[in-house]
């Protein structure tokens, strides 16, 4: 690999073949993303701690000060919000980039080009859109302690929380990229009003999905958000004393979830990649 | 033209002796379209050849680039880069083939160095060696100063260039420039072309579309002509304009002949396809006669007997006029002259 005197510099070609060079692109793909991140960090920050702050200042503090929601309240919310910022930084960060690259600014296109199956290109939209997500929930962490008044958590469930929190970030960049993929730029507005604010409700975020039996229809519309087994299962795990669903229920909902989101969008992605 | 080999590192996954990029029969019917976008085409490129496909617009000069550089999929035939059957291993393709798109697609997120050193990431070039390379090649693009500058800071032929080192970044064995001047000014379609004279004569294979004519005669060592999704002809530059039937003229103006006594003889000239009178301006020249002989091939190669065959008829010629034809008759002649 000597340096090029003049014209066409040599790279090392001879180096490179396509098995472990696969892993090599797909690191220098993910580490382009996170590069991103990193220049718009303060932008990124706020926009992920803007709404689940209010969420948790207006229903842990204000309806708990004024004396509307008993003091117990934040102790279930907090799960809930972690649970919320999980899914939704991940299809956030995963949808809105890939609609714009692919309709108007075919930035993306470089990375098509990049020695790695497009699978695996849409694979890594989803990773990096879960470790966005991933971030995105963990810094809830301290806000939720400095902002509410009494959290107290089982330390002992922290693992399995970790992967629940792993397993929605994940299901939300899968998620995210059958949106960004199978929806088009004129419609992202519509799309967003009519599925991700619905989403953003039916989670179990703000209440335990398990006392909704005498609202029984919109406990099965709740069942079908992947949120709502982040929820019950941090709530599992950190704070057992609020009425949950069982862990294992969960990890299961959300594994199904991966796989269904992960196969359309892939999917979608492929599509979308190739003519 | 340089038919590298041993210039360049092939690839070890590539086979040397390949044509640098083969298509053969190679068919694409987008969706449920019933006509086909490539509908049988079939060339071959040599290494280090500067190859061109000409053609008019919806031709199908875009998919084919496309089926090559692995962003469409074929619907059958064969097509290969360095070797490599872009349908089977389109992974080792694009190890091996650059590309610089019709529409600019620089990432914006970066900086223009950034969009040089991140693609060297995405193809597997050492970290240690990627800033290094991206200066170099800012600076043969002439963009050293534009390092830090945001994409859409930059001017048409700025991008285009960036675009073009990009394509560089991991030391391509093909590289395939869709368009490449379209859009550009002067000054940056010359710079632009300079670099593919220079990149072809470090032993890169360059395959460039185009319908600019004179972009494809200057820069070709061979020019395809294809459409309809069919190849109509594939030869040099040269070559493609010498076999235009009748297309060459050679106007004369002459005095002291028997002008339609002339006409037959030089009719039976070899090579000319036709011979013509033109009105003169009356009164202008004095009586002077205008001929236009067309010709077969080249204007010059028909001149010396048919101005033997004039000075035989015992005429005086005072003045000679070559017409010589050039790609873009060629073009018209093969694809016509209606609009797309």
């Amino acid at each position: 690999m000597s340096a090029p005197a003049t014209g066409v510099p040599a790279t090392g070609a001879p180096a490179r073949s396509a098995g472990p060079g696969q892993g090599r692109a797909f690191l220098g793909v993910l580490g382009r993303d996170l590069a991103v991140t990193g220049k718009e960090f303060g932008t990124f920050l706020s926009q992920v701690l803007m709404q689940p702050f209010f969420l948790l200042f207006v229903f842990g503090v204000v309806l708990g000060q004024l004396g509307y929601v008993t003091p117990g309240y934040a102790q279930l919310l907090l799960p809930g919000l972690l649970a919320l910022n999980a899914f939704f930084v991940a299809v956030q960060a995963t949808a809105i980039p890939l609609v714009i690259d692919f309709s108007y600014t075919k930035e993306i296109e470089d990375r098509l080009l990049a020695p790695l199956s497009t699978r695996l290109v849409a694979v890594e939209k989803i990773v990096f859109g879960a470790s966005r997500g991933l971030f995105g929930s963990l810094v809830m962490i301290p806000v939720g302690y400095i902002v509410l008044d009494e959290v107290t958590w089982d330390l002992s469930g922290l693992p399995i929380a970790a992967v629940l929190l792993v397993l929605g970030s994940l299901a939300g960049g899968a998620a995210g990229l059958c949106i960004g993929t199978l929806v088009s730029p004129r419609k992202i507005n519509v799309v967003f009003a009519l599925v991700i604010t619905p989403l953003l409700f039916t989670g179990s975020t703000q209440f335990p999905f398990l006392q909704l039996g005498n609202l029984r229809w919109f406990q099965v519309i709740c069942a079908l958000n992947p949120i709502t087994y982040v929820s019950e299962g941090l709530r599992g795990a950190l704070t057992p004393s609020v009425p949950h669903l069982a862990g294992w229920v969960c990890l299961l909902a959300l594994v199904a979830a991966c796989a269904l989101f992960g196969v359309i969008g892939i999917r979608g992605f492929v599509r979308r990649a190739l003519d | 033209m340089s038919t590298d080999t041993a210039a360049r590192p092939a690839s070890e996954r590539t086979d040397g002796t390949a044509p640098a990029v083969e298509v053969r029969d190679l068919v694409k019917r987008y969706g449920r379209s019933r006509t086909a976008a490539v509908d049988g085409l079939s060339f071959a490129v040599r290494r280090g050849e500067v190859f061109g496909l000409l053609g008019p617009n919806g031709a199908g000069k875009t998919t084919t680039v496309g089926v090559l550089t692995t962003r469409v999929t074929k619907t059958s035939g064969l097509a290969t880069v360095a070797g490599i059957d872009v349908a089977a291993d389109p992974v080792g393709a694009r190890a091996v083939l650059g590309v610089v798109p019709q529409r600019p697609n620089l990432d914006r997120s970066l900086d223009a160095r950034g969009n040089l050193v991140w693609h060297a990431a995405y193809h597997g070039v050492p970290r240690a060696r990627r800033r290094a390379l991206a200066d170099e090649l800012l600076d043969r693009m002439g963009l050293a100063e534009k390092a830090s500058t945001n994409p859409d800071e930059l001017s048409g032929g700025q991008a285009q260039r960036l675009i073009i080192a990009r394509g560089l970044m991991h030391d391509p064995q093909v590289l395939f420039l869709d368009e490449p001047s379209t859009g550009l000014d002067p000054q940056a379609r010359l710079f632009v072309h300079d670099r593919v004279t220079e990149l072809a004569a470090s032993g890169v294979t360059v395959v460039l579309t185009t319908h600019d004519m004179d972009e494809a005669a200057k820069l070709a060592d061979r020019v395809g002509i294809v459409d309809h999704g069919r190849l109509l002809a594939l030869d040099t530059p040269s070559e493609l304009v010498a076999a235009l039937p009748g297309e060459a003229t050679i106007d004369l103006t002459l005095t002291g002949a028997d002008v339609g006594a002339l006409r037959g003889r030089l009719t039976e000239v070899r090579g000319v396809a036709g011979v013509e009178e033109i009105a003169g301006e009356a009164g202008l020249d004095g009586g002077a006669t205008h001929l236009r002989v067309s010709v077969d091939g080249e204007a010059g190669a028909a001149l010396p007997p048919v101005l033997g065959t004039v000075a035989d008829a015992g005429a005086t010629v005072s003045q000679v006029e070559l017409g010589e034809p050039t790609l873009e008759d060629v073009f018209i002649d093969l694809t016509g002259r209606g609009l797309r």
